[in-house]
């Protein structure tokens, strides 16, 4: 087997699971909040630590053979089915574990402070730990199965954070939309996985880990299923899993809900991490999609879509947490434009820089909300820049790095797209880029003045938030400044080294740069324009039913609930259970046929005379007959 | 003396003999009559360890056999022996009981000597059942088994106990009638043919019945069978049993009782009629999808806790049989797998509701809801149980459903493809019904000083949550001790016919040589 055996990689795991644990059995009881915290954190920490090391280990190996595994044992093994509890550590895992460990880590410091004097404190870090453990493994897993542990796993922490405090039916109600959605896509990646499977195995083939999968994948191209190839549908398939997962078009929908979780978790799973998974997906795959032009094509125009769709939504939403939201379903849109256009490292780059700015701009949001005591309305904020300096300062640099400013790190990434999707898309899908691009930065000052500028709207004394919340935040506003400027070469290099020799520079490119960044800025500025109150309620005049048509999010999920739920949940109330089991089934079949043997029975009662011989050998001759009757 | 030697025949005669002790004890000494139930079945489960160590995993053929003449002028035999998959199912069974008498303690307060007698005396004949290797023995255990269990329905059970005791016997009673007339005539079909009469298993099997003879034997069995599992739309007396049954009795009748009507297939039906087995297959097959598609829709709608429980084994089943009816290795290995892992799973969740049940007597989801605050513990081990039947990775569920359905998707693609919905349909409604008893506000007052799991609760849900964690992460001594057996049965069934995957080539449009 190729690759370097590594026995160092499982640690990276087994330090949150270990967290998860010590927090789950003991938690409240013998740790405390303040045990808690610390145990929790340094989970993380020492998770991040063991990745640093094997990121090191890996660096020294020559670029063409950076590949660490760690194959734990047999985990399934029938004859025709055999997976293995196996990790492998190369650059796609390197960079992603390396987000994951670090933004985590950063994120469960800002919680001891954020999530302090909550009841669940303790039960908070140990999900949080799980959600970590959950997502290594699916980045670290060597074969999709395991990977679909961690795909599930992380599914089910965000359920449980999103409905963490579940007193609130509406919070609680939000997890469970979250998790049945995922679910939805989840049945999609495993039809997926099951004709992949299949289909090998017919070419003889058992294993499924990614090298294997990469070597024998060209055996299915000669193959096509219900008249597409078969790497189309099973692209398609496995794309299917990734919309909901990173809450793309048309199951997207539960990502906004999410927000109802604390926000510490909104920066973690739902910006910077489980969302992404998708992404990663791709990545990972990105041989057998490269097989499948047409699935990439879906994959890109999906994402177009997505990101459009959901920057129209995030310009005139209202709650601060709704907007982050929005804007995340439109970056991850991004994401998966560059996949589609097959610039997989592209994507990667944009997920990591997305991680830092996102999950500063939540933590931000989180510290406004904090120190409103829960406030979430924009509309009742304003004027904050004085109360909460620090987080006013840190926001900003997180509007300007996903506004597209140049030289901060969202400009690297965006662009990069860009151009790829130029190449590759074609004019409409790079138009397309370009508008949101420029929504983007129109939703994001938006958020910025309304929530810190011109003057107070709201009651009360804000306060600025401790240091233990603002000082990571401080370390992921360092990044999403410097982090593309920094990264950009060394991250596509390190990803791709073979690719990154002799690429052309697109002649094209410093116009597309220059179309884009113009686009961004003047989105900064209508924002700073078109929030002024009289300009604001001139629009709504003008177009109403335009307004409400946005801020009501198209109805995506009133058309669902009518088009979906209602239905279904007919069918199964009036038709299946009411009419077929109970009416049809037990009513008139079960109980008629015992009510007409009843009446029958009154008739033969004569018969009944108790003598128990007697029964017997009518039974006896009855058994005989019908012996007789069928030989 | 190989009457008690044996590991099997001693089972079943230390459960039957446990019972008789029982009801020799006087009625009103409580204590000793739950201590000795206790006692037995926990003796029962060591011994039944025994029978695990001794296993030989890479063994083909039928091990710890007996064989001892009965009424030999019939060739009717006392013959035992178990192969991987009915030691898996005996394993459950003893696993199970003393959780059932545990789980007893309080919720039964009448007649309980003959409540524990009852007890002892199911576990006898389901142990027979399956270490039964004799048709007539085999028939002898079937029937035994239905009259424990009426009783406990019937007697120990709620309001409208006598109505589904009555439901359950008649329903499952129609079937054994049509087994009992399949049964005799196989057995003088093979005595018409070599002049010997034999109720044995291993020699009836590759029997030469014509093709139409198989098909309506197979009926017969499968009709039996199908009541037993429940197959669509033979199912409607389980939801009635579960909820009048009391806790124990739903946690045997789920956890052992419904996995009769598979083993009954496996080992009788396929076997034996092969011909008729691969015609009936993909019918078969499909009628478990569609239970998967119907059952989870059904327990979507229910207001009660244990009907919900009740048709989502309907759905749990339903991919089992799928599994089963595909004869591939991965498939039928994950099925047997499943059958425990619903064992343990379903029988949980009827635990939990029981547990619920002896504080509130009421079974109503809606009687519920903030549970998570007053409960805790009860609330993380609902959850886990949860996600061990609705699959979730890392739980035993997971295990058998991915075998079940890449297994079955080689052989039948679009009815696996079709119940890949059940990974979204068993999320909507145990996740309904989770967050309605456990999330939310407290609303009621009555729940708001419930007491959270006692220890004697901790002790009989442990060992449920060891094993659904285990299988989930070390499922292998497991399937490999099933496999020889499932081999043995996919081979059976192939007699006379050829290989199936031949078939599905086609089916999936792919052109590759073989």
């Amino acid at each position: 087997m190729e690759g370097n055996y590594y026995p160092l990689l499982k640690w990276i795991l087994l330090a949150p699971l270990a967290g998860f644990a010590v927090n789950g059995l003991f938690g409240k009881k013998f740790l405390g909040e303040k045990a808690g915290g610390i145990i929790g954190a340094l989970a993380i920490f020492i998770a991040f630590i063991f990745a640093a090391l094997s990121f090191s280990d890996l660096l020294n190996l020559p670029a063409e053979n950076r590949l660490l595994r760690d194959t734990l044992y047999s985990w399934i093994s029938t004859g025709t089915f055999s997976v293995d509890a196996a990790f492998r550590f190369d650059p796609l895992s390197a960079v992603m574990a390396l987000i994951i460990t670090g933004v985590s880590f950063l994120i469960h410091v800002y919680s001891i402070g954020y999530m302090h004097g909550d009841a669940g404190y303790n039960r908070y870090f140990a999900y949080l730990n799980l959600f970590v453990f959950f997502m290594l493994t699916l980045v670290l897993a060597d074969n999709p199965l395991v990977m679909f542990v961690g795909w599930e796993g992380v599914g089910l922490c965000s359920y449980l954070l999103i409905g963490f405090w579940y007193e609130d039916p509406e919070k609680a109600t939000a997890g469970k939309k979250a998790f049945i959605t995922n679910r939805v896509g989840d049945a999609g990646f495993l039809l997926g996985l099951m004709l992949l499977s299949a289909l090998l195995a017919f070419n003889g083939v058992f294993s499924m880990d990614f090298a294997t999968l990469e070597a024998k994948a060209p055996l299915l191209t000669s193959i096509t299923v219900l008249g597409i190839g078969a790497p189309t549908l099973i692209c398609l398939l496995l794309f299917f899993g990734a919309t909901g997962k990173s809450a793309q078009f048309p199951l997207y929908v539960w990502l906004p809900d999410a927000m109802a979780g604390p926000t510490p978790v909104s920066a973690l799973i739902h910006a910077a991490t489980m969302v992404t998974a998708g992404v990663y997906m791709l990545a990972r795959l990105h041989f057998l999609y490269e097989l499948a032009p047409r699935a990439l094509e879906v994959v890109m125009l999906t994402g177009c879509f997505t990101a459009f769709f959901a920057a129209v939504i995030a310009l005139l939403q209202k709650d601060i947490k709704k907007v982050l939201a929005y804007s995340t379903v439109s970056q991850l849109g991004y994401m998966f434009m560059a996949a589609g256009a097959g610039a997989f490292s592209a994507s990667v780059f944009h997920l990591a820089t997305h991680a830092f700015f996102k999950a500063l701009l939540f933590l931000g949001a989180g510290s406004v909300i904090h120190g409103m005591s829960g406030e979430q309305d924009m509309f009742k904020m304003g004027g904050l820049r004085k109360e909460m300096p620090y987080t006013f300062l840190l926001i900003g640099a997180g509007w300007l790095a996903i506004a597209g400013v140049p030289g901060l790190s969202g400009f690297y990434s965006k662009d990069l797209i860009l151009e790829k999707v130029f190449e590759h898309g074609g004019h409409f899908v790079w138009g397309a880029g370009v508008l949101t691009a420029a929504m983007t930065a129109f939703y994001t000052t938006r958020l910025f003045v309304l929530t810190f500028l011109r003057e107070k709207r709201g009651h009360g004394h804000a306060h600025e938030s401790p240091l233990l919340m603002t000082l990571p935040m401080a370390a992921l506003g360092v990044l999403a400044l410097a982090g593309g400027f920094l990264l950009k070469d060394r991250l596509l290099a390190f990803l791709e080294p073979a690719a990154a020799h002799g690429v052309e520079a697109n002649p094209e490119a410093a116009r597309l740069m220059f179309i884009s960044v113009a686009a961004g800025l003047s989105g900064i500025a209508a924002a700073f324009l078109l929030t002024l109150p009289k300009t604001a309620a001139a629009l709504k005049r003008a177009v109403p039913q335009l307004h409400d048509l946005v801020y009501h999010k198209f109805y995506v999920d009133e058309i669902y609930g009518f088009l979906i739920i209602k239905p279904l949940r007919f069918i199964s109330d009036k038709v299946l259970f009411q009419l077929v089991d109970a009416g049809l089934i037990d009513g008139v079949i079960v109980n008629g046929s015992a009510s007409a043997s009843y009446s029958a029975g009154k008739a033969l009662a004569k018969a009944q005379n108790g003598r128990l011989d007697i029964y017997a050998l009518v039974f006896a001759i009855g058994v005989a007959l019908m012996l007789y009757w069928v030989i | 003396m190989e009457f008690l030697t044996n590991p099997l025949s001693l089972l079943i005669l230390l459960s039957a003999a446990s019972g008789l002790a029982l009801l020799a004890v006087p009625p009103e000494k409580d204590g000793a009559l739950k201590g000795l139930a206790l006692a037995a079945t926990l003796l029962i489960f060591f011994v039944s360890l025994k029978l695990y160590s001794g296993f030989d995993p890479a063994q083909t053929a039928m091990q710890f056999q007996l064989d001892k003449a009965w009424l030999p002028s019939f060739g009717i035999n006392y013959l035992l022996g178990i192969d991987g998959i009915s030691l898996l199912m005996i394993m459950l069974t003893t696993l199970l009981m003393p959780i059932a008498v545990l789980a007893s303690f309080n919720y039964i307060k009448e007649s309980r000597r003959g409540y524990y007698a009852c007890l002892m005396f199911l576990e006898a004949s389901m142990i027979g059942v399956f270490a039964a290797l004799d048709l007539f023995a085999f028939y002898l255990f079937w029937e035994g088994m239905l009259i424990p269990m009426y009783f406990l329905i019937g007697i120990w059970g709620g309001p409208r106990r006598i109505y589904a005791a009555l439901k359950f016997f008649i329903y499952t009673m129609a079937g054994s009638v049509l087994m009992l007339v399949a049964i005799l005539w196989v057995v003088s079909a093979h005595h018409a043919a070599t002049g010997a009469w034999t109720f044995s298993l291993p020699a009836l099997y590759g029997g030469a019945l014509t093709e139409q003879a198989q098909f309506w034997l197979f009926a017969a069995f499968a009709l039996a069978f199908a009541v037993k599992v429940p197959l669509f739309p033979f199912h409607t007396w389980l939801p009635d049993a579960h909820v009048e049954a009391p806790t124990a009795g739903s946690v045997l009748l789920a956890g052992v009782l419904l996995k009769m009507g598979i083993y009954g297939y496996m080992r009788l039906a396929v076997p034996l009629f092969p011909v008729a087995a691969l015609e009936f297959a993909p019918w078969l097959a499909g009628l478990g999808v569609f239970g998967i598609i119907y059952g989870s829709l059904v327990a979507w709608t229910q207001k009660d806790m244990k009907k919900m429980v009740a048709y989502s084994s309907v759905a749990h089943l339903g991919t089992v049989m799928l599994g089963i009816m595909a004869f591939e290795q991965s498939a039928v290995s994950g099925a047997v797998l499943q059958m425990v892992n619903h064992g343990l799973s379903t029988g949980a969740l009827f635990l939990l509701v029981g547990v619920l049940y002896e504080r509130r007597h009421t079974r109503m989801i809606e009687d519920y809801g903030g549970l998570a605050k007053v409960m805790p513990a009860f609330s993380a081990v609902f959850l886990v149980v949860t996600l061990s039947s609705i699959g979730m990775p890392g739980l035993n569920g997971f295990i058998g459903e991915v075998l079940v359905l890449f297994g079955s998707f080689r052989v039948y693609p679009w009815l696996a493809g079709a119940a890949v919905s059940g990974v979204i349909l068993s999320a909507v409604y145990m996740l309904g019904m989770y967050q309605q008893v456990i999330f939310g506000p407290l609303r009621h007052t009555e729940n708001k000083v419930l007491p959270d799991l006692s220890v004697r609760e901790w002790l009989y849900l442990a060992p449920l949550l060891i094993f659904i964690v285990l299988i989930g992460v070390w499922p292998n001594p497991f399937l490999r001790r099933a496999m020889p057996a499932v081999n043995s049965y996919i081979s059976l069934s192939r007699q006379q016919t050829a290989p199936a995957p031949a078939v599905v080539k086609i089916a999936l449009g792919g052109e590759k040589t073989q």
